[in-house]
């Protein structure tokens, strides 16, 4: 089959991969529909997450039909019309029972690199490395998914491909983080990054009843995608001192939750900018904190920070005065998605949450190099470019 | 891959782990790397304590025979069974580098990963596997050689 594979730091290729197959009891095989790029695959890309080899199969945000089961699968039929969190988690440990599905104690093959990156392992993720499990993704014709039973959701008849897809990764995302920051109605929620993990996260902000939304980036076609298919404020911080913003907003509180959407190489036109890349270009910090540390400034005494953007290893300059101080709670999460997912189809099914928006860009699956390229560049206004195996 | 080589990159890898966690950590040892000077391994299962019997355990622990001793106890907040084991005639002390542990390559991997296993099959009924997964070329080089080699020894190493 063909596949979409990372073929080294900034180079992506095309080429022929051998098909999936079953291997254990509760796989499902899915022939891949749709298959986006994510922000998040851009640190693979530039080299940021250091556990890559060169002909992996890249993608973790899908949709398809399923074409095979497992003899343990119980849930799926050939036929169905699925799609299927980023996360590979059992839903049997605790940590899943708990609705803590990212962190769950089986879905990682590979759990010494976790463990010897931060203490311990969590669950794995398509096409996002060996450190997490070493899975093939879904830039490809076919994909195997393991737990099928847990990490496979049917689409409503009334929900189409292109708004699904993103329920497999984005959606689910944001949700995580809207969620766990515990934003309540009445609640002034910001969120850095304008992206379609941003823009999930503000949406979700408002359905969970939050009495105003507000997301922060600098790119005019994302912050007016954010007015006009999620109906929150907007922020451009290129021409706006952010936390002054926020405390106008919100009576001079600050905000009571807020959720940074960002991950590992934010950027800001500061010289804090030129600091942070000097420092991860000379690997004495992996990560940028930029926008976490604009978050902590700005949040209201008392409030939550979420760190939802994509963060790997160490930072510099963090300010854990602040943090203290002002009695903050820092959370953080990769997604939850298993919890979530039926709840956002339905929404979707009720026109609640659209996201067809979000991809810009849809191309053949052999325009692999071209729609990364597209996506890290932002060229034409992109947001996400979807490829589509089949065609 | 040769086994000599192989053994090089792991050894590589281990080093380098070892290494970055230690400027973390500002000690000599990575923290969090060393073996419990008790010499159990421990995870928790999510079972009642009932259905992991020491007499009768699961296969992957089970084929360790007399090397290891084992132990099982309730884990509390209703988190599930704690399951306990260790290597019989096991060094006092040591029991391997942090980057030996780190990368799979000490004295207690095969426990470490019959563990993980033994979870698993309880939890779930059957240990997840990854291999093969379809990939393209891979290009032969010195980084890919050390991430080849930790990945093949990654379900036996760790801070377990």
């Amino acid at each position: 089959m063909r596949a979409v594979t990372w073929q080294g730091v900034n180079e992506i290729g095309v080429e022929d991969v051998p098909d999936p197959a079953i291997l254990n009891g509760h796989d499902i095989i899915v022939e891949v529909g749709l298959s986006a790029t994510c922000g998040s695959d851009l640190h693979l890309l530039g080299g940021y997450i250091p556990a890559m080899r060169a002909g992996d199969v890249l993608g973790h945000e899908f949709m398809g039909t399923v074409v095979e089961t497992g003899p343990a699968v119980t849930k799926h039929q050939m036929g169905d019309r699925v799609v299927v969190v980023s996360f590979t988690s059992c839903g049997q440990c605790w940590y899943c029972r708990q609705g803590l599905f990212s962190l769950c104690d089986n879905g990682n093959p590979n759990p010494g690199i976790t463990e010897a990156l931060w203490g311990q392992s969590i669950g794995g993720c398509y096409g996002y490395s060996h450190a997490m499990g070493g899975w093939a993704g879904s830039h490809a014709q076919y994909i195997r998914v393991p737990y099928a039973d847990q990490g496979a959701f049917a689409i409503p008849e009334n929900v189409s491909d292109q708004r699904a897809l993103f329920a497999s990764d984005a959606a689910p995302t944001g949700w995580t983080g809207a969620h766990q920051a515990g934003v309540q109605p009445g609640d002034v929620v910001a969120v850095w990054g304008a992206g379609g993990v941003g823009q999930m996260a503000a949406r979700a902000a408002m359905l969970m009843g939050a009495e105003r939304v507000v997301v922060i980036d600098r790119f005019d076609n994302r912050l007016e995608q954010v007015r006009t298919h999620i109906g929150a404020d907007t922020i451009d911080y290129e021409h706006s001192d952010v936390p002054a913003e926020l405390r106008e907003m919100s009576g001079g509180r600050g905000p009571d939750v807020c959720i940074e959407a960002v991950g590992m190489e934010a950027h800001s036109p500061g010289p804090q900018h030129v600091y942070d890349q000097v420092k991860q270009q000379m690997r004495l910090q992996t990560d940028r904190p930029t926008a976490v540390r604009e978050a902590i400034y700005s949040c209201r005494k008392g409030g939550t920070v979420f760190t939802l953007g994509v963060f790997g290893g160490v930072v510099d300059k963090f300010p854990l005065g602040a943090v203290m101080n002002k009695a903050l709670t820092l959370r953080g999460a990769q997604q939850h998605g298993h919890r979530y997912i039926p709840e956002i189809l339905d929404h979707m099914s009720r026109d609640e949450v659209r996201t067809e928006h979000l991809a810009t860009h849809v191309m053949s699956i052999e325009d692999g190099a071209k729609g990364y390229r597209m996506f890290k560049e932002k060229e034409d206004g992109c947001v996400r470019a979807v490829f589509v195996p089949g065609a | 891959m040769s086994p000599g080589v192989a053994a090089r990159a792991a050894r590589a890898g281990g080093a380098l782990v070892g290494q970055v966690r230690s400027s973390l950590g500002g000690s000599s040892s990575p923290a969090g790397a060393s073996r419990p000077a008790s010499g159990w391994l421990a995870v928790t299962v999510l079972c009642e304590p009932g259905a992991l019997d020491p007499a009768a355990l699961p296969a992957p622990l089970a084929e360790l025979g007399d090397r290891i001793e084992v132990d099982v106890r309730p884990a509390p907040g209703d988190k599930g069974t704690e399951l306990y084991a260790r290597l019989r005639g096991r060094k006092a002390r040591g029991g391997g580098s942090a980057g030996s542990r780190l990368t799979g390559n000490d004295a207690e991997a095969e426990l470490r990963s019959a563990l993980r296993r033994a979870k698993q099959l309880v939890e779930v009924g059957e240990v997840l596997a990854v291999d093969p997964a379809p990939h393209g070329k891979r290009s032969a080089t010195p980084s890919g050689a050390v991430l080849e080699s930790w990945t093949k020894d990654a379900p036996a190493a760790g801070v377990l």
